[in-house]
């Protein structure tokens, strides 16, 4: 019997949730000033704003969202790519769930396979081997997207790949890192971002290790926090207690998953495939040096970007001049201060990529903010 | 022995108009939704109506074809069926059009046939004209199916702009089951689960539900688009704000935890026997004990209300006390990425 619920009905405990935010209230009431949160990662901006968590805090506690949704910092050059990659002849392209919204500078990838294109999201990116395989006399591209987290599958499959000998399987690499575009967002002069909650399931991958650096150089609290309702709402405490405090420390509320080290095996079987990439550019961040990965030279035979070099347009892409999206991957801007906010950009015809994921800023406001205003 | 059990597969030819084809449809098609009006075989069928009647089509088009708790007939009936529930027609005559392509299996169409005359009993429906094209491979997933429907109303004051401040929002059982299913059975996850699909002709419940006097004010089953849709459509169409409370939504635990491994959520799925119903506030203790009473709607429960809020709008109230608005699902339903 199917049990999932299981593992989280505890975490969405009604009288558990509004106990936190009682204590959150009385001690970010000993804070002098405001704590801005900024939750790195998508995932939280969506639970944030579906369980209306904002909704329950004090005044002085602020989210800021930040730039970890993998569809929304994905540059409009890179859905071209894909765009071109999968107008090949005999080509299949496959790639992740809501990739396939995103907007490239000559339309999305679902209006590329309304054209004829064969463009297939998949949710388990082990479904390429059996793609590839029943269509031996094409060729299988996946566009492997994402942060740490969904980094593992792309190795898994191209290490099954290679053993199975699976020629006519390539890659596309966007995977991104976390800690750079923390880098890059501190590194703004006029950032007013104070406290963060840490990624989750990036974390079980990567370990609580990789923002040590981050709390000591930029003095902020960071804790690595679960999904759930009172997964967030009990790191939101933890920061408030740490602001009181004013001190700033690593602090990992989600140790049910992450550990300091994180998943060890998952690191080699990435670092046997992948190496860091130079530079690449983040949708509204511009380009973050060590910020992403590329495959290995050995693989060159399965790197798309590679074979297909001559194919792929080389135009570095800004967003409509209208978006704001940069900013408020930034935590500069808030979704309702920009003009086109869900005017001329909403999730049906989003402008920018903050609106297309339910994980972007803009889409979880659109949906979800304005009740009690 | 039958000439179909030499061929096992349907081929161009069964669409071709010619003697294949008439075999076809005898076999089959009239064997099991026999009946005198389909029996007579003329270009039309000949009916009588008096008063009222609803009218209303769907085309049918699910993969895969067979799945836990139905297939495809099954669905093609109740959902044609449904329809006319909905506005509280008693269904009694429907109309079946088939695209079958090339070298589909002669055995599942028996089977989808069968499972389609066996759901007509459950309402006393009847498949009075029909009618079957067999297209090249390539050019069909397997099986479409179109079914047609009218049905004599008998409450005439069912109508989707007829909610009214106060009404109560009721939902029959469990909801997201159908899109859960085919979730499940179309990406072939392993999960042992006994999650199966709702789908199920309302008219039984609903002809209860009328015997009964109760007042009825809107009332619509929640389909592609789930609970959110349904709700959205009616607080635009009756300008009406609508305000549900998550704590009292029946979601089965099986379907909470699907949702929970793609990011979706229970309101959005796909429903294909689970309706929803607005009621004078004065009538909800008796609908619920109608409801509970007759098949399939044991979970039938109170879950909000109509106000004047926000017009247009639905509200969902969190066991939390925080609110949000319950939107309508937008574009694909796609697995979250990480």
């Amino acid at each position: 019997m199917l049990s999932l619920n299981e593992l989280y009905q505890g975490f969405r405990d009604p009288e558990v949730i509004k106990s936190l935010a009682k204590q959150i209230a009385i001690t970010a009431a000993k804070y002098p000033g405001q704590i801005n949160i900024m939750e790195v990662c998508g995932g939280h901006t969506h639970t944030i704003m579906k369980y209306g968590l904002n909704q329950l805090l004090p005044d002085n506690i602020e989210f800021i969202h930040g730039p970890g949704c993998p569809v929304c910092i994905m540059p409009k050059e890179r859905i071209d790519h894909a765009a071109a990659l999968a107008s090949l002849p005999d080509t299949i392209l496959i790639t992740l769930g809501d990739m396939i919204r995103v907007p490239g500078s000559n339309g999305n990838l679902a209006q590329f396979r309304a054209s004829g294109c064969d463009i297939r999201p998949i949710y388990d990116p082990l479904d390429c081997l059996t793609i590839a395989t029943d269509n031996p006399e094409k060729t299988v591209i996946f566009f492997a997207i994402g942060f740490e987290t969904s980094t593992p599958m792309t190795a898994v499959l191209l290490e099954q790949a290679e053993k199975r000998h699976i020629s006519n399987l390539l890659f596309h690499i966007n995977h991104v890192l976390v800690p750079p575009a923390i880098d890059a967002v501190m590194a703004d002069p006029n950032v007013k971002v104070n406290a963060f909650i840490g990624p989750a399931h990036v974390s079980v991958i990567s370990g609580a290790k990789v923002y040590r650096s981050a709390v000591k150089t930029y003095n902020t609290p960071l804790v690595i926090s679960g999904f759930e309702p009172v997964d967030v709402m009990e790191s939101i405490l933890m920061i408030a207690k740490q602001k009181v405090k004013a001190i700033a420390l690593l602090e990992n509320q989600y140790s049910r998953a992450v550990s300091e080290q994180g998943n060890l095996t998952a690191q080699a079987l990435i670092n046997k495939y992948m190496i860091i990439r130079p530079s690449f550019r983040w949708r509204g961040l511009g380009p973050i040096a060590d910020s992403a990965l590329m495959l290995r030279d050995e693989y060159r035979h399965r790197d798309a970007e590679q074979v297909y070099k001559e194919q792929l347009p080389n135009i570095e892409i800004d967003d409509h001049k209208a978006c704001q999206c940069g900013d408020i991957l930034r935590g500069l801007s808030k979704p309702k201060d920009c003009k086109v906010f869900g005017r001329g950009c909403t999730p049906e015809t989003p402008l920018g990529s903050c609106m297309v994921s339910s994980e972007g800023a803009c889409n979880a406001h659109f949906r979800y903010n304005g009740v009690t205003e | 022995m039958s000439h179909l059990k030499a061929n096992k597969t349907v081929q161009l030819s069964h669409g071709g108009g010619g003697k294949e084809m008439n075999r076809l449809i005898k076999d089959i098609f009239f064997k099991a939704f026999d009946n005198p009006i389909l029996r007579s075989e003329e270009d039309a069928a000949r009916l009588h109506f008096s008063g009222y009647t609803a009218f209303t089509t769907d085309s049918f088009t699910v993969a895969p074809l067979f799945f836990a708790g139905g297939d495809i007939g099954k669905l093609a009936i109740a959902g044609t069926v449904n329809d006319l529930a909905m506005m509280g027609a008693e269904p009694q005559f429907l109309s079946s059009s088939f695209i079958i392509e090339e070298g589909f299996a002669i055995d599942d169409l028996k089977v989808i046939v069968t499972s389609m005359a066996n759901e007509l009993k459950r309402s006393g429906a009847r498949i009075v004209c029909g009618d079957t094209k067999v297209v090249p491979r390539g050019c069909a997933d397997g099986l479409f199916i179109n079914t047609s429907g009218v049905g004599r109303i008998i409450n005439n004051e069912i109508s989707v702009k007829n909610l009214q401040d106060g009404d109560a929002i009721i939902v029959s059982r469990d909801i997201g089951r159908h899109g859960a299913a085919i979730l499940m059975a179309r990406e072939g996850l392993a999960l042992e689960s006994d999650l199966t699909s709702d789908c199920a002709s309302l008219w039984p419940i609903v002809e209860q539900l009328i015997a009964a006097n109760i007042e009825i004010h809107a009332m619509r089953d929640a389909t592609r688009g789930g609970l959110s849709a349904v709700l959205n459509e009616w607080a635009s169409a009756s300008d009406v704000g609508i305000e549900v409370n998550e704590s009292a939504i029946p979601v089965s635990s099986e379907v909470s935890g699907l949702c929970e491994l793609y990011g979706f959520e229970p309101f959005d799925l796909a429903n294909e026997g689970t309706f929803i119903l607005a009621v004078p506030q004065t009538s909800v203790a008796a609908t619920l004990e109608v409801m509970k009473t007759f098949c399939h709607c044991e979970q039938a429960a109170l879950i909000g209300h109509v106000n004047q809020i926000k017009p247009g709008k639905v509200i969902l109230n969190t066991p939390w006390g925080s609110r949000r608005f319950l939107d309508v699902p937008q574009g694909e339903l796609l697995p979250r990425i990480c």
